[in-house]
């Protein structure tokens, strides 16, 4: 069973000023780990993970400017696209792929998973909640597109194109068949959500969640 | 300065003759003049250093043959440090030299990657030891075609065997081996030198800690090749080549290889670039002359680059050099499978395209890197953005210096490298 997990989050927000949810990200990969990470922005992630982690660790991302940066940061990241790039990668070539507030901008983000968990051993994901009540209020009673602090777009210019909700995203890790190991869920003020909540409460009240998931043994 | 190939090398052929021409008026002769006068760098590179290889030492070719005895022209920048550890290999392009960062001899001009090396630079010369060879087969020291074969005392001409990238690499290591260094912290090259880079990443994985293919691919395309084609019938139309003995003839195909380089020099440059630079602008006149003299100011500077390609090159080692690249397919010799190439590679590659580069355009960079990953090796990718075409490497690109600065740092970390080394 789902075990969610418990985080000192004053540790959390004190590293380097890092944010919160990349806090939480790096804390489920184990030191020394083969670590992918997918749409990797400017490395902030990364850096983190080699600095506090010791992880080898590599990046993916779909914008120049992005990977020039990391490169000149000394970071191996490499220019793709999430969508079509992770189909090159032999099985198992990682300990850890990751892809951090990207899964609501791919094309295909069920693809995209089973090929993360193709290639890794483990997959931690992390995205906004559509679920949020913030944003269901948004839509219910001022009857316009959710905008949000962690949703900032207007629908017209948004690179999000498949939001979903933390019982959606579950809905698709049973049916694609992925062991769901930890669960950790922010709330609007960037702290996590008590962990025997109900999921319901979770996908009310978590503006974003993290998950780490692993195959089926 | 408006020339025409064939006025340009009348007026040289009359000043030779010591017999001044109303041509004359049109183009300085002093320089060309220098260079004829100069001894053949093919035999005695000037501010140079040279490797002897004697008979005990052959250069094993992948033509089968053996070449020894023979010379390797290199030039060196900054200090090795004790533990030998900060050794940087760079390796030039076709029409490039060991003159990496210091003036040309022939030409007087600033070394052609002093952007990216010196003190202070990318490739800093104050932390690595740079060693920049001249490749086996071209004409500023190391042996070519242009080298007397010493079987006849004669140049070896179209006698020379046909090398390949993979030869190439093969007489830097046999370099390396004679100045000592095992590993190489970095090798690093742009075009033809990128794929003497990948070159050697696959044959000595061991000794190269971190390897920068720019602007490059694992095997030469069909354009490419028919580009290179044009450029060797350039050079064998001209009646001077006289079948690659010019210079037992003591002629000179120039009319071919000015013409062989103006063909290339466009595939360097972009669309965008042209007409940035040039546009349909004339040259020296307001309007067009009704003639075939060079109107726009993009023939003027093609014939100016044809020119003094020139006085510094030999044509039959651009006949090899080209041939050595058309040969390269870095995949063929690995099952076709180019991920083989680098199986259980312990190097960190960086990888750089350009976007405006249509010789080596960017699928042929991500090409090396879908290898690179299939092969689970520890690589960077990153394209520029530029309009300056294939030669962008060679210029100033702020963003590719912050890539390669970047880069090396990270990995002379890892490589235990002091920065003050």
């Amino acid at each position: 069973m789902l075990s969610r997990e418990d985080t000192n989050l004053t540790a959390a927000n004190t590293h380097g000023g890092a944010r919160v949810d990349l806090v939480l990200v790096a804390q489920m990969v184990e030191r020394g780990a083969k670590v992918l990470d997918v749409g990797c922005g400017d490395g902030e992630l990364l850096r983190l993970l080699s600095e506090t982690r010791s992880v080898d660790g590599r990046g993916i991302e779909l914008s120049r400017e992005g990977v020039n940066q990391c490169v000149a940061k000394g970071l191996a990241v490499i220019q793709g696209d999430a969508d079509t790039d992770l189909a090159d990668y032999p099985d198992d070539a990682f300990d850890y792929v990751i892809l951090s507030q990207t899964l609501q901008a791919t094309r295909h983000p069920r693809a995209v998973l089973e090929h993360m968990l193709r290639i890794g051993q483990h997959a931690i994901v992390s995205f906004p909640n559509f679920g949020h009540w913030q944003v269901r209020l948004q839509l219910l009673f001022a009857g316009h597109m959710p905008r949000t602090d962690i949703l900032p777009f207007s629908w017209y210019d948004t690179p999000n194109i498949h939001h979903c909700t933390i019982k959606d995203f579950r809905l698709l890790c049973t049916e694609i068949g992925l062991r769901m190991e930890k669960a950790v869920a922010l709330n609007a003020w960037g702290s996590p959500l008590r962990l025997n909540a109900p999921w319901w409460f979770w996908n009310l009240f978590g503006e974003q969640a993290v998950f780490l998931l692993s195959r089926k043994s | 300065m408006t020339v025409n190939l064939y006025s340009y090398y009348s007026a040289r052929d009359a000043g030779n003759r010591r017999e001044r021409t109303s041509d004359m008026d049109e183009v300085d002769l002093t320089s060309v003049q220098e260079a004829v006068d100069a001894p053949r760098e093919a035999d005695q590179p000037r501010d140079s250093l040279v490797a002897h290889f004697g008979a005990d030492k052959p250069l094993k070719l992948d033509a089968g043959v053996e070449l020894a005895p023979c010379q390797i022209a290199y030039k060196t920048y900054g200090s090795l440090n004790a533990a030998r550890s900060n050794a940087v290999l760079i390796c030039h392009a076709l029409t490039g030299d060991q003159h990496v960062a210091s003036v040309h001899p022939v030409t007087k001009k600033p070394g052609w990657w002093e952007t990216m090396v010196g003190p202070g630079k990318p490739i800093d010369t104050g932390r690595y030891f740079v060693i920049c060879p001249n490749v086996v087969g071209a004409c500023m020291g190391t042996t070519g075609p242009s080298s007397i074969d010493p079987k006849t005392g004669k140049p070896w001409g179209l006698d020379f065997p046909v090398i390949t990238i993979r030869d190439m690499v093969r007489a830097q290591a046999m370099l390396l081996d004679h100045l000592g260094i095992d590993s190489l912290f970095a090798v690093a090259g742009g075009s033809m030198g990128g794929m003497q880079v990948l070159q050697w990443a696959a044959s000595y994985p061991q000794r190269v800690y971190c390897a920068l293919p720019i602007a490059c691919a694992t095997r030469h395309s069909a354009q490419n090749i028919a580009f290179h084609e044009v450029g060797r019938q350039a050079i064998m139309a001209d009646p001077e080549w006289c079948g690659g003995r010019y210079l037992l003839e003591q002629t000179n195909p120039r009319r071919g290889l000015a013409v062989a380089r103006m063909g290339a020099h466009i595939t360097y440059l972009s669309d965008a670039a042209l007409h940035r630079k040039f546009g349909r602008k004339f040259q020296d006149r307001a309007n067009p002359t009704f003639s075939f003299d060079a109107d726009f100011e993009v023939e003027s500077y093609l014939r100016h680059q044809g020119i003094s390609f020139v006085e510094r090159f030999d044509a039959n080692s651009y006949l090899y050099l080209t041939r050595a690249m058309d040969y390269f397919d870095l995949a063929a010799d690995y099952d076709g499978t180019l991920a083989n190439a680098f199986k259980g590679t312990p190097t960190r590659f960086c990888v750089i395209s350009f976007t405006s580069d249509w010789l080596f355009p960017t699928p042929e960079s991500r090409a090396i890197v879908h290898a690179l990953n299939a092969a689970s090796a520890r690589v960077s990718f990153a394209e520029i953005t530029t309009d300056k075409g294939h030669d962008a490497f060679l210029l100033e690109e702020p963003e590719l210096f912050a890539i390669v600065r970047g880069f090396l740092d990270g990995a002379g970390r890892s490589r235990g490298l002091d920065p003050k080394s």
